[in-house]
């Protein structure tokens, strides 16, 4: 079970993206979000595709990684594109049946939408799979700081992210061995018809249940045993840096915007 | 139906074919016999626990073959199909109390064996039953097992598993965190089903003591392969080997073995105290012996 977990699944590296700080990453993984939006031709959608694929290359992981990352989502993928290429009227018409048409401007709108989808993707992955998880809860807390002004609890929400990402793994084995318990007991998970499959869950929900309460309350024991205090003048353990090479890729991202705006349609 | 166990050149990788992927057991090739008792010690991390969940088919190997009876199960072997042999093995694993779910106790019990098919009110007698057998009392049937204290309900896990009346029966560390007075009644429990019951018993422990007392076979693991298997007296016969592994001896065998380097003689390490006992006594001066008896 743990190899088809692969969403927000980290891969250690020292690649040139595993080294950004991760503030910068994820605020360009919202960029590039927007910006996509940006391409409207084959032109545009082109250089988007070469800049991910070097992103990519740069990463030094695998490619099919990546294509993994959006086996989970094909189906909202292939719902989505398909709405676009059935129901888009415009340019010449190859088909036609009731309201369902096949046209030019459908197929080309399927294709990008297709590519928009991949890319986002893509770069989401390539931020999970660069970024440790904890790591991306402390960049979350960076960001979300200015929020404290309207007093919004930060910090709270920063140590809750970075426990529950924690614990991921930790519920994972969890759950593989009440699964392995169960199953030794005669349960088959995934089998038999909806009624049969919902039923199987129960022995392992309630076991995972009574767990996570447990863990919860030493887990808490632990901290209050050790003097943890949140909030204002709590020191960071890891403490992110801005280098030079996070300004470069701003610049390469304002590179990116640049020849987009002056690519488009 | 015979339940011997084969293990043939049986290889298992852990997440294959990704970046993560480790090797946890190569190389084992093992039998074990109906009707034995097998305890399997090791370090922490050496397969152990990796080379049981290959007994009932929750894991299939990577490479080799392992043979449950006439079930042969391959890397290719289908998912499904695996009931009847997953009754015949009935598994106990690591802190099983964490397996319990149920509303009441009996229900708990019972939830085994109507998986593998049988009558409610068949299988409401047969946890009645297997509640005694573990040494609890009758009236904790109706209550809830979240209510019970840890020890009792680790009993109760294991009359889940015993209710499914198993041949072979798996125990992966069945005492860990339990008081003295606990371990005992559990491994108590265990022997008597492998006497009265003729169960078949593979037992991974750290505890030598118990290795001694109720094995008749043991292996020993180490770094996913198997380093030594025989009988615990002639396992325990190399007690330097033994703790080089950082696995020991049963403390009456190490105080044997220091025995021995003052002198006294024994031909095999003593693993028991009765053992000791009937060695040294005849080494021992007469009068010493007589005025311990005096006093």
């Amino acid at each position: 079970m743990m190899n088809k977990l692969l969403l927000g699944r980290f891969i250690p590296g020292d690649s040139l993206i595993h080294r950004l700080d991760p503030r910068n990453k994820l605020l360009l993984s919202f960029y590039y979000i927007g910006i996509i939006f940006l391409a409207n031709n084959w032109l545009t959608y082109l250089v988007l595709f070469f800049f991910t694929l070097f992103a990519v290359y740069l990463s030094n992981i695998k490619m099919g990684f990546f294509i993994r990352g959006v086996r989970p989502l094909i189906w909202l993928i292939l719902f989505t594109v398909l709405l676009q290429v059935f129901f888009t009227r415009g340019g010449t018409t190859y088909w036609s049946w009731g309201p369902i048409v096949l046209s030019q401007f459908g197929i080309v709108n399927g294709i990008y939408i297709f590519m928009r989808f991949v890319l986002i993707i893509f770069m989401s992955t390539l931020l999970t799979l660069t970024t440790p998880p904890l790591s991306l809860a402390d960049a979350i807390e960076a960001i979300l700081k200015p929020l404290r002004v309207v007093h919004f609890p930060v910090y709270e929400v920063a140590l809750m992210l970075s426990i529950a990402l924690r614990f991921v793994p930790t519920l994972m084995d969890e759950t593989e061995k009440i699964m392995n318990a169960q199953r030794a007991r005669g349960v088959d998970f995934g089998e038999g018809n909806l009624f049969q499959q919902m039923r199987s869950v129960v022995p392992l929900l309630i076991p995972l249940f009574v767990s996570s309460f447990n863990r919860a309350e030493d887990l808490a024991t632990a901290m209050e045993a050790r003097g943890y205090q949140g909030g204002e003048g709590r020191s960071k353990y890891r403490i992110l840096t801005w280098q030079a090479r996070d300004t470069w890729t701003v610049l390469v991202f304002g590179l990116l915007t640049g020849v987009l705006v002056w690519l488009r349609a | 139906m015979a339940v011997d166990i084969t293990f043939k050149d049986v290889a298992y990788t852990y997440q294959a074919g990704t970046p993560f992927e480790s090797q946890a057991l190569h190389d084992i090739n093992l039998t074990i016999a109906e009707h034995s008792f097998t305890a399997i010690i090791g370090h922490t991390g050496s397969g152990k626990s990796t080379l049981v969940q290959h007994l009932n088919a929750l894991l299939k190997p990577t490479s080799g073959t392992v043979t449950i009876g006439e079930r042969k199960i391959t890397p290719e072997t289908n998912n499904k199909h695996l009931k009847p042999l997953r009754q015949k093995v009935g598994m106990v694993f690591q802190f099983p109390e964490s397996q319990l779910f149920e509303e009441t106790v009996a229900k708990d019990i019972a939830f085994g064996p109507m998986n593998f098919g049988m009558e409610a009110t068949v299988a409401a007698k047969k946890a009645a039953e297997m509640l005694t057998l573990v040494g609890l009392p009758a009236e904790l049937l109706e209550r809830s097992p979240f209510d019970l204290s840890g020890g009792q309900m680790r009993r109760v896990a294991i009359a889940g598993v015993l209710a499914m009346a198993p041949e072979v029966l798996i125990l992966d560390e069945p005492t860990a965190g339990l008081d003295p007075a606990g371990r005992r009644e559990i491994m108590g429990m265990v022997e008597r089903l492998h006497h009265e019951q003729h169960l078949t018993v593979v037992l991974i422990t750290h505890r030598m003591e118990d290795v001694a007392n109720y094995a008749d076979h043991v292996v020993v693991m180490e770094q996913g392969t198997i380093a030594k298997v025989g009988r615990p007296q002639e396992v325990f016969q190399d007690v330097a080997w033994l703790q080089a592994r950082q696995l020991g001896v049963p403390e009456t065998t190490e105080f044997a073995a220091r025995l021995q380097q003052r002198g006294f003689k024994f031909d095999q390490l003593p693993l028991t105290e009765a053992e000791l006992a009937a060695a040294l006594a005849p080494q021992l001066p007469r009068e010493v012996v007589s005025q311990q008896h005096d006093e």
